[in-house]
């Protein structure tokens, strides 16, 4: 679905982006972890083609994407689900999921747009209920859910997430971690970058951890979350506090 | 039969990606936690952020047997020691053996390789594995062990030696498979014979074979002589130990383990890759390992690639069966003699796979090779004898017309040849140099 190779990317003449190869096979969810400032969010903005790649390649579906602006991005099936969700909140819960259909109608599918609409109500019924409500007055985790659900309307083969479950209660966290296995199951393809190493690792098949813009390990969840440099930088654990067993 | 159907039969594309993908962060973790591999990549003015294909692989230095004895024992780990939940060491002195070490991700994938193996050479949860490989600081009795058991199997640590007791087990507890040296299975099937116990006594179906050189004339004795079917495996502790490759029912080269293992061969003299096919020193670089990554690592064993498709369905590439080791020539009165080289005039000359000892002496300046020969049977008298004598004289004449090296052949008694530590010894030096 998407394979990266050798991608380097950054700000100005900071490099953040060194040799970056990865890839994402169709059904999979995959997840970056890594500190802040490691270059996470980065990596997603340039896949998005927000910010350039400066070299190396990005295939999409078998297509390079690296020179492409972003809405031709979009328009080839890949979304992102910013960091911070980037409603427009003055603007209604349903103007907000519209607008995400936008590609829909520049491919002439606008009158699939209803179909869409309803089947993301299906998905999140909190919407429906809060349809006409703006969006900046919805809870964290509902503005999460419309920043998803958004992303959803252009009917991606693959969509990125920037750390969804920022700024989220625990609880909350768990639902919008639930969406997106739910995503998976009906046939969605998943890149989930996340801080929130162990709950991005439970519910990914394979993960990358990312350290100062390099890949320093690659691996199934599994492997990843019993490997103890993971555990120490990353799921907060101490085993050696924690004693023997 | 595959163990990891998804990994095992890979598409090419597919495989290459995730082997560049680990190659990567293989050498981003080296060079930022071995000072070894740093200052090696720093004098050669490489970064890892330069290598951005598998064809720039040549441009990473080789690490050798020297490198790893010279940081004995811990030097080349890439993760403090409480990450580490076993230790194994290669053969040789304390001082001068490789100490190699292992995560908790590192057994769990090793175990996983090894039954990858034992799969592909017939083995399934429903067998009864006897592991007659030495147990203890060797991978190779410890490294079939976790592999067996990972696979379901039910495992029977036996380890080496005491022959005797090792095929009664066998014949009471219905092994089906045997794991050993190659050179043990011949000791069971020679001493199965002795014993007067027929094959059709024991359950044997599969026997997997690694830790030595075997040539397919001995295959086929062990398999006729314990009606099994005998597979290859290949590894080194340096790299993980068993479980570098090994082969299918094709019996046609050993599948590689590529999602793991980076190979390359190389000319030992020139260290330049060699032409497609062409036989050279296997170099392997480790894509997965915590604990002991290894990068270019010269194995000193001959092979080559096999190019072509296998008909199992396993994508892995094959390594042909080994054509001996680059380190085991023999300068002797300066010419290079190969002991595979002698090996295999034997076989020709005697027709079945000999059981020989190349010892060397030094009388004054001059180095004296004598070979010795195992005999088939008893010891003969009269014409008889004078027919072994000629043969032992076609010997002779035809070893020191091949080599270019006088030659001194005797006959010796069977059995006299024993393996040592389980392992065929062919080579006794004695010289001082």
């Amino acid at each position: 679905m998407l394979r990266i190779k050798n991608v380097e990317s950054g700000y100005g003449r900071l490099k953040v982006l060194k040799k970056v190869t990865m890839h994402i096979r169709a059904g999979e969810i995959v997840t970056i972890i890594g500190a802040n400032g490691a270059g996470k969010t980065s990596l997603l903005k340039t896949v998005s083609g927000l910010i350039p790649a400066r070299s190396g390649e990005i295939l999409f579906d078998m297509k390079e994407i690296g020179k492409l602006p972003p809405e031709k991005i979009v328009f080839l099936g890949c979304s992102l689900v910013p960091e911070g969700r980037q409603l427009f909140a003055p603007m209604t819960v349903k103007e907000n999921i519209l607008l995400g259909a936008y590609p829909q109608y520049r491919k002439k599918r606008g009158d699939q747009v209803g179909d869409d609409l309803e089947r993301i109500y299906g998905l999140f019924p909190r919407l429906r209920e809060r349809e006409r409500q703006l969006a900046g007055t919805l809870s964290g985790g509902e503005q999460q859910m419309l920043a998803i659900a958004r992303a959803l309307m252009a009917r991606p083969k693959l969509i990125m997430m920037d750390e969804p479950s920022m700024g989220l209660a625990p609880l909350v966290i768990k639902d919008i971690f639930s969406i997106v296995t739910r995503l998976r199951r009906e046939g969605n393809t998943v890149l989930l970058v996340e801080q929130n190493a162990k709950a991005a690792l439970g519910i990914a098949d394979r993960g990358y951890v990312l350290e100062t813009g390099k890949i320093i390990m690659e691996g199934t969840a599994e492997e990843l979350l019993s490997n103890r440099e993971v555990q120490r930088a990353y799921l907060g654990r101490d085993l050696d506090a924690e004693g023997t067993m | 039969m595959y163990w990891e159907p998804d990994k095992e039969c890979m598409d090419r594309e597919e495989l290459e990606q995730l082997q560049l993908e680990r190659l990567q962060s293989t050498l981003n973790r080296v060079y930022a936690h071995v000072p070894f591999y740093r200052k090696k990549f720093d004098a050669l003015g490489i970064s890892p952020e330069e290598i951005g294909s598998l064809s720039d692989l040549p441009r990473l230095p080789f690490t050798t047997k020297e490198d790893v004895k010279g940081n004995y024992p811990y030097g080349l780990f890439a993760v403090p020691l409480r990450e580490v939940v076993r230790i194994h060491a290669s053969s040789g002195t304390t001082e001068t053996s490789s100490v190699v070490g292992y995560t908790r991700n590192d057994i769990t994938m090793w175990s996983k390789l090894v039954a990858r193996i034992l799969v592909a050479g017939g083995v399934t949860k429903d067998d009864v594995v006897q592991v007659s490989f030495r147990y203890g600081l060797f991978t190779g009795g410890f490294g079939l062990h976790y592999g067996a058991e990972r696979l379901g199997a039910s495992v029977i640590p036996a380890s080496s030696g005491n022959t005797a007791r090792q095929i009664q087990i066998m014949k009471d507890f219905k092994t089906t498979a045997l794991v050993s040296t190659p050179s043990y299975a011949m000791l069971v099937a020679d001493t199965i014979r002795e014993m007067g116990i027929p094959v059709s006594a024991l359950s044997l179906k599969y026997g997997l074979f690694g830790g030595e050189p075997w040539s397919e004339k001995m295959r086929d004795e062990i398999q006729n002589a314990l009606g099994i079917v005998a597979t290859d495996n290949y590894g080194l502790s340096e790299v993980i130990g068993p479980g570098v490759s090994g082969e299918c029912f094709e019996r046609n080269g050993l599948h590689i383990n590529e999602d793991h293992f980076l190979v390359e061969i190389i000319d030992p003299k020139t260290y330049q890759p060699v032409p497609p096919g062409q036989t050279g020193e296997l170099v392997i670089t480790t894509l997965t390992k915590e604990a002991f990554p290894m990068v270019r690592y010269r194995t000193r064993d001959l092979t080559r690639l096999q190019a072509g498709d296998c008909p199992c369905g396993r994508t892995g590439r094959r390594m042909s069966r080994l054509a001996g080791r680059t380190d085991e020539m023999l300068i002797i009165r300066g010419m290079k003699v190969s002991p595979a080289k002698i090996e295999s005039l034997l076989f020709e000359i005697e027709g079945q796979e000999p059981n020989y000892r190349i010892v060397i002496d030094r009388k004054g300046a001059m180095d004296e090779v004598t070979v010795l020969v195992e005999a088939n049977g008893e010891p003969q008298f009269g014409e008889e004898r004078r027919h072994v004598g000629r043969t032992v004289e076609t010997i002779r004449k035809r070893l020191t017309h091949e080599l270019g090296v006088t030659v001194d052949v005797k006959l010796v008694e069977k059995k006299a040849l024993e393996p040592i530590d389980g392992k065929a010894k062919r080579v006794i030096d004695n010289r001082k140099l």
